[in-house]
């Protein structure tokens, strides 16, 4: 089946004509008519509809669904459709959203917006020595999964939907479609899934939508699996921003004051924009101690397609303003910047903007004297910079970056989700875990039959994972956000104890080998299995402030230092990173290898939307949703790679662990930045650090423009 | 879908003329793109990859002729490549990844008449001659003449490539250069490639200079400009800097969502200058 859109930006939807000498009668049509319920396809808000209705938001709105037996004529057929429609000017970038050139959200084009405030930043500049102000600028990143969006819908003789595909969030699935096909069972099963980085959080709520619609309709089994091209243009990317940063410091580079403005392109809908935003306003001032703070934080509409979730969710956009700012403060001031960090990083103790006292496992000194040390960055700054002064082939830098985050769902957010997962002793004596939570690469199933095992003293060969599927498992929330390890590994470890504690119970003691649990199975589980259910709860002492925007934004934060080690090459201005370094703070290590793949496989993607990946945006689609010409990094690209895990146990979390999978792509651009920064003596503030804005910048040095 | 596969060349020439809409097929690997692109769909294949005499690399009077079929791995490997014509080695080392040069063919990239073909500078500096075959007999083309505009070759209907062939140079060149600018490391369209060879008098003038450019117009260039100011000269930075002011004389490149045209006006320039430079 395909989706028909019309490829303009915005304006209204005139006349629908399907040309005749097409051959429609094998065609099934779907339309708004056709929708049973709401035509939403609901997140936090109800705002983007299933199928544009008679008026287009951004140019890949799905406005018509066809399906057909044969995937050719589908194509045919979407040909054969002619809508008649009249095209506004369109908003398409931030700027033009802020000046309100239409009205696309409200009377001020705003999504949503936040204030956080600490003491007084006019008193903060007053007692300020030096101001350094510096906009910068990061652009839309496309996740490049490895198979794109794909989505199958049948009903069942009992008149129930089942969707299965490619998703990280089956119960967000799930409540999206009852708004849809009001009363009707839905069933929502995760297929296997080779990635996502928050690219299928809300997107498939879309598309099982459409092809629920259309199975529907049709009474007969139908797919959509979008090609990549497809995929690229008509799917999430990371929001793009603009930050603003206005810092007080005191003589010797103490913070006295940080005003930090924040604005995120939401795209069309707002989806996720309002947690995207919340996470970035809440990262906004690093991992540093400022007695005077206020960040201010718009997402705004655009005619573009909705941003979404990507790995980080708003993180990496802001701290990558407030990490390359150190650069600009150290070019105006003369001061180092890793004295600078090393004079104003928190530490236990230290208040975060939002007044949350950070009490425990805080690990931003250690990551950064160990990264320091393992990169030898004081000498091998020295050294660079004597390269540099020299002839040869290449200008070398070397650059750093240290950043925090915070795991799981921000301030009342897992209060909200009330996620709850299960352990089950069955039968036939095998242990199961149950649920929601996808895998997808990452090493979900792996981590949480670890934690399973271990609390139940099994070998791992003795605990299986259920497929995720609304049927089956009990609703642990999505799978994003750095939360799988932290909350549900909690939930089942919790589960897994009340489990144990049974089974000792009736048996005397929980056994620990295969035979032993064949015959509690048969024993204990003849009416079905021995079956545990955990609630997340909040640990007393984590407090939130929703209304007021104030205190304990997270349970705890992961650190991670990185240093980057990269050549510019003097004819092409090409960048080469040669070596990265990372120390990263998680907590507890549950399985080491998996953990260096999160920071491996973060620090890389962090290094294309840093260095390469620059999705071109014209009248509000993207030019280049292929990957030839989006450019996101091989394995020749990928550096050699020292990465130092540090072990700061987190109490509330399982065996002392923290979340990992987002912080790692946290920390590469402001490194590569300043890393660029020494190489060639220039500060380039918008990613992606391109070789032609290095180029530009050498010519404007020597003051020559060709 | 229709496949064609002839074994000789013959016989391809003979189900070319049947069939002309068919399109020829070497290692597949730009076709197949299209065809993802569903721009294809319909059309006769005509597999070329069992026409064993169009394989391969052999002895020519005053040359090498190297069979359309030859892939970039066998090029970028073979010692009489290495040892005559390093820069198209060096270029066929450059293209996509070891995979793509495992399938994709000498014949194939210039039928392809990418304005990024990656060997193209190199054949463009040794002068190569591309021979092609039809049912009207052979012709013998200067490499440059092959190319009408991007993705047009002067290749006629039912017209194929056969070989190109590679005379060797007159004398071993002081210096050599091939440089391909992409946009990463790996699989990435060329931003501009370079090739170039020079000779130079016992003095130190320059008595010959070849310089090409891909990437930088709908076609591969030769610096006529630069070429003819640099002959007879010796290579000063005044002189270096007048040739490389040339450039813009024989190229036009053109900014899109892979590059600028200053960046590929300065860094073209910038390789120019290095290599006469040192
Ligand atoms: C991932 C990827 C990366 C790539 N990277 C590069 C790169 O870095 N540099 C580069 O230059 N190219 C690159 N290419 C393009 C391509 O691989 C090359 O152009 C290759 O040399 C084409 O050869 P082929 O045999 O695969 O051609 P095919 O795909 O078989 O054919 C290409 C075209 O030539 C025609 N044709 C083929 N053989 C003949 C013949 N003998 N006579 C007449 N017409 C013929 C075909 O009809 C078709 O139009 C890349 C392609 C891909 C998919």
């Amino acid at each position: 089946m395909a989706r028909i859109a019309v490829g303009f930006a915005f304006g209204a939807i005139k006349k629908i004509q399907f040309d005749p000498c097409c051959p429609w009668k094998d065609a099934v049509v779907a339309d708004t008519k056709d929708i049973p319920g709401e035509n939403c396809v609901a997140t936090i808000e109800a705002d983007q509809p299933l199928l544009a209705p008679g008026r287009v938001m951004h140019p890949m709105e799905p406005i018509l669904l066809v399906a057909h037996p044969d995937r050719n004529k589908v194509w045919q057929a979407a040909r054969h459709v002619q809508i008649t429609y009249e095209e506004r000017d369109p908003v398409l970038t931030i700027e033009e959203s802020l000046a309100r050139k239409q009205l696309l959200r409200g009377t001020d084009n705003v999504f949503k917006e936040y204030l956080i405030e600490r003491g007084s930043v006019k008193d903060g500049f007053l007692e300020a020595a030096h101001i350094v102000e510096g906009e910068y600028r990061t652009p839309p990143q496309e996740h490049a999964y490895i198979e794109p969006n794909g989505m199958a819908a049948w009903v069942e003789e009992n008149g129930a939907i089942v969707v299965a595909g490619s998703m990280q969030c089956p119960y967000y699935v799930q409540k999206a479609l009852k708004r849809i096909f009001p009363g009707r069972n839905i069933r929502v099963i995760q297929a296997v899934t080779g990635g996502a980085f928050g690219g299928k959080e809300d997107y498939p709520s879309m598309l099982a939508g459409h092809v629920a619609l259309l199975a529907l309709k049709s009474r007969k089994p139908v797919k959509m699996l979008y090609d990549r091209s497809e995929d690229m243009a008509a799917t999430t990317k990371r929001h793009p921003s603009i930050v603003r940063h206005r810092t007080g410091l005191t003589k010797d580079g103490r913070l006295t004051a940080q005003d930090i403005d924040i604005v995120f392109d939401g795209g069309a809908y707002i989806t996720l924009s309002p947690v995207v935003l919340s996470r970035g306003t809440l990262h906004a001032t690093g991992p540093y101690a400022c007695p005077n703070v206020r960040v201010r934080s718009r997402a705004v509409a655009t005619n573009t397609p909705p941003n979404g979730a990507f790995r980080g969710f708003g993180a990496p956009q802001t701290l990558f303003a407030v990490e390359a700012h150190w650069e600009k403060i150290a070019q105006e001031t003369g001061l180092d910047p890793l004295k600078l960090r090393r004079r104003n990083l928190v530490k236990e103790g230290s208040v975060m903007a939002t007044g949350q006292v950070l009490k425990e496992s805080v690990s931003a000194s250690e990551a950064l004297e160990r990264c320091v040390a393992r990169a030898s960055y004081e000498a091998a700054r020295l050294s660079h910079a004597s390269v540099n002064r020299k002839p040869g082939p290449v200008w070398k830098g070397m650059g750093l970056a240290l950043v925090h985050h915070g795991p799981g769902f921000t301030g009342s957010g897992e209060v909200m989700l009330a996620s709850r997962a299960a352990v089950a002793l069955n039968r036939d004596g095998m242990v199961s875990v149950l649920a929601a939570t996808t895998e997808m690469g990452q090493g979900e199933a792996t981590v949480l039959t670890q934690i399973v095992a271990e609390t139940l003293g099994l070998d791992m060969s003795l605990v299986r994972v259920e497929t995720p599927d609304t049927a089956k498992v009990p609703n642990s929330g999505p799978t994003v956000a750095s939360r799988t390890t932290m909350i549900i590994g909690n939930i089942l470890m919790k589960a897994s104890l009340k489990l144990k504690d049974k089974v000792a119970k009736e048996l005397g003691a929980f056994p620990t080998t295969a035979k032993g649990l064949k015959a509690a199975g048969r024993k204990l589980c003849a009416k079905g299995p021995l079956h545990f259910e955990e609630e997340y709860q909040k640990p007393p002492e984590i407090v939130w402030n929703e209304a007021a925007y104030k205190g304990d934004a997270y349970g705890v934060y992961g650190y991670e230092a990185i240093i980057v080690d990269l050549s510019v090459d003097r004819l092409t201005y090409e960048v080469k990173v040669d070596r990265v370094f990372t120390s990263t703070d998680v907590g507890r290590a549950i399985h080491p290898d998996l953990v260096r793949g999160q920071i491996a496989g973060g620090t890389v993607q962090g290094l294309g939307w840093a260095l390469t990946e620059n999705a071109v945006f014209s009248r509000g689609s993207m030019a280049n949703s292929q990957f030839t010409n989006y450019v996101i990094p091989t394995f020749a690209d990928a550096p050699a790679m020292d990465l130092d895990i540090i072990e700061n146990p987190y109490p509330r979390g399982p065996y002392g662990a923290k979340g990992i999978g987002e912080l790692p792509h946290n920390a590469p651009a402001p490194a590569v930045v300043a890393a660029v920064r020494q190489a060639t003596g220039l500060l380039i503030t918008e990613l992606p650090v391109l070789p032609e804005k290095i180029c530009h910048g050498m010519l404007m040095k020597k003051g020559r423009t060709s | 879908m229709k496949v064609l596969r002839p074994r000789s060349a013959d016989e391809a020439l003979r189900l070319f003329s049947e069939n002309p809409l068919a399109l020829p097929f070497s290692g597949g690997t730009d076709l197949m793109v299209a065809w993802n692109m569903g721009s294809l769909n319909g059309k006769p294949v005509l597999d070329l990859s069992a026409i064993r005499e169009w394989i391969g690399i052999r002895k020519m009077p005053g040359g090498l002729a190297v069979g359309a079929l030859t892939t970039h791995a066998e090029l970028r490997d073979h010692p009489e490549i290495r040892r005559n014509f390093p820069l198209l080695a060096a270029a066929c080392a450059a293209v996509g990844s070891v995979q793509i040069q495992n399938r994709g063919t000498l014949g194939g990239n210039i039928a392809n008449a990418s304005p990024a073909g990656d060997t193209f500078p190199a054949l463009a500096v040794y002068e190569a001659r591309v021979r092609t075959i039809s049912r009207h007999g052979r012709r013998n083309i200067p490499f440059l003449h092959m190319f009408a505009g991007v993705k047009k070759t002067a290749l006629n209907q039912t017209e194929l490539i056969e070989a190109v062939e590679l005379p060797f140079l007159h004398a071993k060149p002081a210096r050599q250069v091939f440089r391909k600018v992409g946009t990463r490391a790996a699989q990435a369209i060329s931003k501009t490639v370079a090739a170039g060879l020079v000779w130079l008098e016992k003095g130190g003038a320059i008595k010959e200079f070849r310089f090409a450019l891909g990437s930088m117009a709908p076609t591969v260039r030769r610096l006529a400009a630069a070429e003819a100011f640099l002959k007879g000269r010796t290579p000063s930075s005044s002189a270096i800097e007048t040739a490389a002011g040339l450039l813009t004389k024989d190229v036009h490149p053109i900014d899109d969502f892979r590059s600028t045209a200053e960046y590929r006006l300065e860094v073209s320039r910038n390789i120019l200058r290095s290599f006469l430079g040192t």
